[in-house]
């Protein structure tokens, strides 16, 4: 099947090797027989609804998340209405905080966001930086685990309600004192989690892909024929035990 | 000197002695550490008591390079308080100073996050800004942090003080914008401009209205001749530039550089179109602490390599060549050099302690790919060996083509195992797996310890 990406902004965002998880979702989409093709999105370009099946948005630095943020705000409609068709999409560090309500920045100022996620991010005065563990059950009942690297100033409240992607088992998470990483809204994921993300936490991109084709296909996610995953299992082993041995503190 | 600073600095310099007695690192930090414990005053007044005065360099990417040239053109008729082991804190400037208590001039490479305190100490009579590129954010945070302490830095140098700034970095360029004595160097040569911008270029937007810069070229990573569309920003004109580029593959490289004060040829045992930057910044460095054209283009000849930077080493009846990695920007130009020839085995050694960056999301922006099409053998090796194995994989890099091996040695003594004799073993690095390695090959008598220095 033909699997159809929407990259917001690559030219701005891609400060934390975002190209690396689009590389997975392509490859691990093409071992199981189906292709991936990738349009990237910039400033101004116009976005169809129904147009993907999966929608990324990768971190950028302040400088380049201020040039895009009044261009994603705008297409605030857009995105809600791409995920209420049920297309999956993940959102990495810059891209998470711009698509909750927005961020307020140290000095009083607010810059919206399309309000795709119910949280709000505010500027904090100490990064949290570090290897982090979580824990999360995105299907009832299958608990797994992600292993990834965070880097972020902002401290992202979520809403009462809000569903976070996993608790943090090591690390900071969202704002350093809920215990909470990430937002997880029906077939969108949201976190701050980079490094990049999926190369060592595979089972979490075949999620997204099976959201993906359900998207682009009859509605169901279809089972993905498993994967040796040898060096991503090693890979995954070694960042858990960074995490343990010098994640962030809360 | 005043009594108590002799003292300190005699009792620093034995506990030096005890550190190299004791194989630790060559004591490069050691006593400096311990004088910035005693009194961290005592480095102003070491650095105020140089008679020629002090010059500082600071950079992403050539830091330990750039200092090494610029201390060869310098150290002809000069005697150098110079840090060249790369310990680049002000603990490292420390013992530096320690050692080069009779020196006339201090030369320092300077870490950008300690950029502002050794400005403040060190009271530098020049200082020279390189490049910003992304490089260990889990460390610096991001770019423009560094950029606006760095900012600040050189609003408090005193007037007199010469600012020698990359006028192809449109961030290091602007922090001289509206200051007198001020040298702008770069590249001038079209010929070796990229055909676009490499996929992790920073800092392409204009600083003024945040437009996409026009780039005439695009050198190394975002560095090149940039202009705004709009016309509210540009490359200032160069002052020192190199041009008529010759690369002549992994062995040397060649230019003609340009000055206020003449042209001179220079031949260069280094590859690659860094090293010319690097041999521009250093000229350009030299040239505003006090040294002639003639120094410059004798000292750039001489020069060989600077620790583990590109070093060769002998081992058995074949070599070992170092070529450190640490950020997308220098790994992407070590690639470029290597393209021209790639290596039938090549190893990639990849660690994440602090020294190294412990995010090694890095490696995802890199583009590994022209080598991982011809390389015959990849052996990936180091603490994350295997996220370097995930790298190469989904680089294209087929399973028969890549060896996953952790252990440094294991993967050093595999490698030379696959070298013909009379050949090379190349080796890609991060800093931590290069001093590992470096050490083995010490261990085994190849190759002699750093602190002994270079021949």
């Amino acid at each position: 099947m033909r699997i159809r990406v929407g990259h917001l902004y690559p030219d701005y965002l891609n400060i934390y090797a975002d190209r690396g998880n689009l590389a997975v979702f392509e490859r691990r989409a093409a071992l199981r027989g189906h292709e991936l093709v990738v349009q990237p999105i910039g400033l101004g370009d116009p976005l169809d609804p129904a147009a993907y099946d999966l929608l990324y948005i990768g971190g950028g630095q302040d400088r380049e998340q201020a040039l895009i943020a009044p261009d994603l705000a705008a297409r605030a409609e857009t995105l809600l209405a791409a995920h209420a068709r049920g297309v999956a999409l993940l959102a990495v560090c810059g891209g998470y905080q711009l698509l909750g309500r927005g961020y307020r920045g140290r000095d009083g100022s607010f810059m919206p966001g399309a309000g795709l996620f119910s949280h709000e991010t505010v500027a904090g005065d100490v990064r949290m930086i570090g290897d982090v563990l979580l824990s999360c059950e995105l299907e009832p009942g299958i608990r797994q685990q992600i292993a990834g690297f965070e880097n972020h100033a902002g401290r992202t409240l979520l809403d009462a309600g809000a569903e976070p992607l996993g608790r943090v088992v090591h690390g900071f998470g969202n704002d350093g004192e809920s215990g909470f990483e990430g937002c997880r809204l029906g077939s969108a994921i949201g976190t701050y989690l980079h490094g990049p993300l999926l190369p060592r936490n595979p089972w979490l991109a075949d999620w997204l892909l099976g959201r993906a084709l359900a998207h682009a296909g009859t509605g169901e996610a279809p089972a993905l024929p498993p994967l040796p995953d040898v060096l991503e299992e090693q890979a995954f082993r070694v960042s858990v035990e960074r995490a343990r041995r010098r994640g962030g503190k809360r | 000197m005043g009594l108590r600073l002799t003292l300190e600095t005699s009792a620093a310099r034995a506990l030096g002695g005890l550190s190299r007695v004791a194989r630790r690192g060559g004591g490069t930090t050691i006593p400096g550490k311990a004088l910035w414990k005693l009194d961290p005053s005592a480095v102003d007044r070491l650095a105020a008591g140089l008679p020629n005065g002090v010059a500082v360099m600071s950079a992403t990417n050539g830091k330990t390079t750039t200092t090494a040239m610029a201390a060869e053109i310098l150290g002809e008729g000069r005697r150098l308080a110079w840090n060249r082991a790369g310990a680049n804190l002000l603990s490292g400037i420390a013992s530096a100073l320690v050692d080069g208590r009779n020196a006339d001039l201090g030369l320092f490479e300077v870490d950008e996050g300690a950029v502002p305190e050794a400005i403040a100490r060190l009271r530098p009579r020049v200082v020279t800004l390189g490049n910003l590129f992304r490089d260990q954010l889990d460390r610096y945070g991001e770019l423009e942090i560094v950029a606006e302490r760095w900012r600040a830095a050189v609003a408090a140098l005193p007037r007199d003080a010469t600012l020698v700034v990359n006028a192809d970095d449109a961030v290091v360029a602007d922090l001289a914008d509206g200051r007198e004595n001020v040298v702008h160097f770069g590249l001038d040569d079209p010929t070796h401009a990229r055909p676009q911008l490499q996929h992790a270029a920073d800092s392409k937007y204009c600083l003024r209205c945040g437009a996409p810069y026009e780039f005439a070229a695009a050198y190394v990573g975002h560095l090149g001749d940039y202009r705004c569309p709009n016309g509210d920003h540009q490359r200032p004109p160069l002052d020192i530039a190199a041009r008529d580029i010759e690369l002549r593959g992994l062995q040397a490289s060649r230019f003609t550089l340009a000055t206020p004060v003449g042209t001179i040829p220079v031949e260069l045992r280094l590859p690659g179109l860094y090293n010319v930057y690097n041999a521009t910044t250093a000229a350009a460095l030299a040239l505003a602490a006090g040294a002639s054209l003639e120094d410059v283009r004798a000292g750039l000849t001489r020069f060989s390599a600077a620790f583990g930077r590109f070093e060769r080493i002998r081992a058995g009846g074949k070599s070992v060549l170092l070529l450190l990695i640490k950020n997308p920007a220098g790994a992407n130009e070590v690639v470029r050099t290597l393209e021209t020839g790639v290596p039938p085995v090549l190893i990639v050694a990849l660690n994440d302690a602090i020294a190294d960056g412990q995010d090694v999301s890095w490696i995802w922006d890199v583009d590994f790919e022209p080598l991982l099409e011809h390389a015959g053998l990849v052996i990936v090796s180091g603490e994350r060996a295997a996220e370097l194995g995930l790298r190469m994989t989904y680089g294209g890099l087929p399973d028969e083509r890549l060896e996953v091996i952790p252990s440094l040695e294991r993967a050093l003594d595999r490698g030379l195992g696959l070298v013909e004799a009379g050949t090379e073993l190349v080796v890609l690095p991060t800093y931590t797996a290069m001093l590992a390695l470096r050490g083995i090959l010490t261990d085994r008598g190849a190759v002699r310890p750093y602190w002994e220095g270079r021949s």
